[in-house]
């Protein structure tokens, strides 16, 4: 895990208009045609799988759950490509395609579930590849969000001028690409992918073990080995599927992440050599390996030209054709047409789901609000407890070098553990001590989202110059008022990015963490995590649509009316001038 | 000058204009009624301050923007989409930071389709010939700016445009890397080593305009339009202490100091009713009070009162002094009668006077000049919690303004005020507030 940058959307339009309310409304539309895939299928499942919890089956496991990382991934990163160059390069398209991502990004992973597995079961019926690919597929959703989000961004971004150049020297669409719009977001999709990779793991433990309408869905895999020997209490193997789920993460970010990131600074738009690079030694001895650079001459570098004059060749660069017509006002109402269309779907999705939800009764809806304020709550605790132990360790390390070289690689791999691999093995401690899930799921919501403020406190810590602690010494402040005014409003702008990151992750957390299954037990806690679980459980699908929409409702408007403004004022007022 | 036996029309611009629409539906013109010719065998400099459209002059005759009025042919043939015989050379260079210095130059080689070794040979001729050899493998980030120019120098050759455009080339440079790019530029043109036909050179030095072309174009603005159109007769490698070239200077840097001398007076434009605005707001030049005393300060003891040789003295580009002179014009604080400059009475009394009475012959010339100045106080005295949102100012200069110069313009009025103490700025809350009279304050 790294510290998380979100620079995204930092231009918020100020106020509200009806669009915010279509964007709502056709946030509940999404989930109710989520859930109602669900409701339609009935699909059987080709019977249970054994997990066997001997340490000699973990390489197979490994490589099955390697396998569904990789294939996941890959389908994020071609979505993510074309989604946002879509968005980028037709205005119509971004209209509905940038709204659309902001909704579906809103929307909690796992509720995604039931309608994924179901629908898929039911098209591959009594095969396991239906699993395979639904478990893909929810990764995928876990993944892509913001991978896509920060490469649209970058193509936004773009300067003018490389832009002119680009058409000045007619560079075609493909080159354009590759030239230009590719390595310009080549830096945020490298780190948005280790991110979302990350989170990919988070939910890699849930997915590949979990209940649905009394069937049980395993996959064999690290997270249903941890799982099963987490049931069965078997430490040993508890200990091995944890080593080798490290030193998977470890060596992964050891043989490509760190590479990446090395090679990715080189499309960074900066125009001196900057001082603190990332570097990579296994990126060092590919560029400087005779052998690679002797295949990288004789193959590979022909194949590229050769492919790109056959473009070039194929689509011969046109002068004279693009000149955009004047705005027309045929293309508004196109514009509205569609608008009206759109808002009209949006209703009638609005009416069905309405219907559906109408046979909860009081007792159920009861449920869905105290289950909101409850998680609501634990939510705020783990962010107030997560807030009062990162803030200090946090400052403390990004201010002492000596500290940092220490603790930075210990803290790494803390936090590289998927918090939903841990679940079982606290469970039995947490079985042992009492106070149960009421005060666990708020420790595990914390175990899984900490790390997002403490990366962020250091990087904030470290942003601060020196020579604002030597005034500080020089004023003789005291430790209060250097906290008042220096440490905390210098970290402030870090702590939003880090906190909203957090709580996102918290309300998925919540999920997972109200409502566990346990050495042949359902425990159990009042939230609206568990309702969903629940819901999903048992199939009650108005139960599933209320509860989702109303967790996606809170994580908007929090966003919206918490979030937007906080991070608003840490970019005027917080940041520092350089 | 190499004289070509006959000259040819490369560009033609005919009644050339371009306009934004606001959002709120406002037309904003940028340019109006361009005409001029661009021949073979001419460098011409668009010379203009800022806000007067040369650049968008500029990407108009190279295509990568349409005009929304009149018409640009090349080759005498109406110009639709990207013009096919223009390069460009930008002021931030646009080098691809993740190309090497070959590979950016061979950039719009390879975009053409040509044959790997023809590209290669082409490109590497170029870098040899604008002196960038044994820099081949390095990235921009590696080079100087000079170098980094120069790389943008070769890949806008390597494709040998017929049309060579530069967007203030040299401005990102410093003053020797500059005159030296300069020199080789016009050693390049004077021996033919280039294919290249004619150069378009947009900039707001007066000397770069006089140094380099062979017709000098004088924009004005609010709207851009053509004010002179002067050709400049002395031989190559002009010597910048010559009697003729400081004439040419002073004659450009009156022009520009007195925006009611045009010299090329539009036929079209004698019957405009541009009375018909009397709520015009003036466009503010975006100087602080602090460099308006400086100047005046300057001016107090000194016999010299020619412009350009201030400017000379003081280092600085016409885009740089200009805005100065401008507001202080605008306070009257100053006189400008044919390109001298003369301090005013309440200009002495300003530099005279301790900082309170300075301020109050701001406060008093605000009030009495600056109509934006004035608006904004009379609504902040009409309401009863004396705040108004900036948006509202906003909303009402987007009327006349682009929305980014609308920004400037209330910036520009809101810093002014607050050294002249008439109301100020919140800028948590984006409002404006009228400040509490002195005394009440001490």
């Amino acid at each position: 895990m790294y510290p998380v940058s979100r620079d995204r959307q930092a231009k918020f339009r100020p106020g509200w208009d009806f669009r915010d309310l279509l964007t709502l409304l056709a946030m509940l539309v999404v989930i109710f045609a989520i859930i109602r895939t669900a409701a339609k299928f009935s699909g059987s499942y080709y019977g249970n799988l054994q997990i066997f919890t001997n340490p000699r089956v973990l390489p197979g496991y490994t490589a099955q759950t390697l396998l569904r990382m990789l294939s996941a991934y890959l389908c994020s990163l071609v979505f993510t490509l074309i989604y946002a160059y879509t968005a980028y390069r037709s205005k119509v398209a971004a209209l509905i395609l940038i709204p659309l991502l902001d909704i579906l990004q809103s929307i909690p992973v796992l509720s995604f579930l039931p309608g994924v597995v179901l629908a898929l079961i039911s098209m591959f019926p009594g095969q396991r590849i239906g699993v395979e690919i639904a478990a893909v597929l929810l990764i995928f959703t876990g993944m892509t969000w913001n991978m896509t989000f920060s490469f649209y961004q970058s193509l936004q971004s773009i300067p003018q001028e490389l832009k002119e150049a680009a058409s000045i020297y007619r560079l075609n669409k493909w080159q354009q690409f590759w030239q230009l719009e590719f390595p310009s977001g080549a830096i945020g999709l490298v780190w948005n992918s280790v991110m979302s990779v990350a989170g990919g793991w988070f939910f890699l433990m849930a997915i590949e073990s979990f209940t649905l309408g009394k069937q049980d869905f395993r996959l064999p895999g690290l997270g249903s080995y941890l799982k099963a020997s987490a049931d069965q209490g078997n430490f040993g193997a508890i200990a091995w599927g944890l080593l080798v789920l490290v030193s998977i993460i470890i060596t992964i970010d050891f043989l490509v992440w760190r590479p990446l990131i090395a090679w990715a600074e080189k499309f960074k738009f900066e125009t001196s050599e900057a001082q603190d690079v990332p570097s990579s030694a296994v990126l060092d001895f590919i560029r400087r390996s005779p052998t690679i650079r002797a295949f990288k001459g004789a193959v590979l570098l022909p194949m590229q030209s050769l492919l790109d004059r056959g473009i070039v060749n194929a689509f011969p660069p046109q002068s004279n054709s693009q000149v955009r017509p004047p705005r027309s006002p045929v293309l508004e109402w196109v514009n509205w047409i569609f608008l009206s269309g759109f808002s009209l779907i949006v209703l009638w999705g609005i009416w069905e789901a309405f219907l559906l939800v109408k046979v909860l009764g009081w007792s159920d809806w009861q449920q869905v609000i105290t289950g909101a304020m409850l998680s609501a709550l634990r939510v705020i605790v783990a962010m107030i407890l997560s807030l009062l132990w990162t803030v200090p360790v946090g400052v403390a390390i990004g201010r002492n070098p000596r500290l940092a070289q220490l603790l930075q690689p210990i803290v790494q791999v803390a936090a590289s553990v998927p918090a939903t691999a841990l679940f079982p093995i606290l469970l039995l401690g947490l079985a042992q001590v009492g106070g149960g899930l009421q005060v666990g799921s708020v420790l595990l919501m914390m175990l899984g989202t900490m790390w997002y403020i403490l990366f962020n406190v250091i990087a904030g810590a470290q942003s601060i110059p020196s020579e604002l602690f030597e005034a500080a010494k020089i004023y003789k402040l005291s430790r209060l008022q250097r906290w008042k005014t220096l440490i905390l409003p210098g970290i402030f702008p870090y702590l939003i990015t880090g906190v909203i990151t957090a709580v996102g992750g918290a309300w998925n957390a919540s999920i997972v963490s109200e409502y566990i299954q346990f050495q042949g037990k359902t425990i159990t806690t009042l939230g609206l995590g568990s309702t969903i679980s629940q819901a999903t459980e048992s199939g009650n699908f108005a139960l599933l649509l209320a509860a989702t929409s109303v967790m996606s409702l809170l994580v908007v408007l929090t966003n919206r009316l918490v979030w937007r403004p906080l991070y608003q004022l840490a970019n005027d007022r917080y940041r520092l001038l350089l | 000058m190499a004289v070509t036996a006959a000259t040819q029309s490369l560009i033609m611009l005919k009644d050339v204009g371009k306009s934004y629409e606001q959002p709120n539906g406002q037309r904003i013109s940028i340019l109006e009624k361009i005409n001029f010719e661009l021949r073979t065998g001419e460098i011409v400099a668009l010379l203009g301050p800022s806000g007067s459209g040369k650049s968008t002059l500029m990407r108009m005759i190279a295509g990568l923007i349409a005009p929304s009025e009149g018409q640009i042919s090349y080759h005498d043939s109406p110009l639709l989409g990207l013009n096919p015989g223009v390069a460009i050379v930008f002021q931030s260079f646009a080098l691809y930071p993740w190309l090497t210095v070959l590979e950016n130059v061979e950039l719009g080689l390879k975009a053409k389709g040509e044959p790997a070794e023809a590209s290669l040979k082409k490109a590497m001729r170029m870098i040899d010939v604008i002196g960038l050899d044994g820099f081949e493998n390095a990235y921009p980030k590696e080079l100087s700016g000079g170098m980094r120019q120069r790389v943008g120098f070769a890949r806008a050759l390597a494709v040998e445009p017929e049309l060579l455009c530069m967007d203030e080339p040299f401005s990102a440079l410093d003053v020797l890397t500059a005159e030296n790019l300069r020199f080789e530029l016009i050693d390049l043109w004077l021996e033919r080593r280039i294919p290249t036909k004619g150069i378009l050179i947009v900039t707001h030095g007066i000397e770069e305009a006089v140094i380099l072309a062979d017709r000098i174009i004088v924009l004005g603005r609010n709207p851009g339009r053509i004010r002179a159109d002067l050709a400049v007769t002395l031989p190559h490698y002009r010597d910048r202490k010559s009697a003729e070239f400081q004439a040419l200077v002073d004659q450009v840097y009156k022009i520009l100091t007195n925006p009611d001398l045009d010299l090329q007076v539009p036929a079209t434009t004698t019957a405009q009713p541009k009375a018909q605005q009397p709520e015009k707001y003036q466009s503010l030049p975006q100087v602080r009070i602090s460099s308006i005393a400086g100047l005046l300060e300057l001016l107090e003891d000194r016999q010299e009162t020619d412009l350009y040789r201030l400017g000379q003295e003081l280092q600085l580009e016409v885009d740089d002094i200009l805005p100065i002179v401008e507001a202080a014009k605008l306070m009257e604080l100053v006189r400008i009668p044919e390109g001298d400059i003369h301090l005013t009475d309440l200009g002495r009394q300003f530099i005279d006077g301790r900082t309170d009475e300075r301020k109050e012959i701001v406060q008093k010339q605000l009030l009495s000049h600056i109509r934006l100045v004035q608006q904004i106080y009379r609504l902040l005295q009409a309401k009863r919690n004396q705040r108004i949102t900036e948006e509202l100012i906003l909303d009402i200069l987007q009327a006349h303004f682009s929305p980014q110069e609308a920004e400037r313009q209330l910036k520009t009025a809101i810093d002014w005020a607050r050294y002249a103490e008439l109301y100020s700025y919140d800028a948590p809350s984006g409002e404006l507030f009228l400040e509490k009279p002195l005394e009440e304050e001490v």
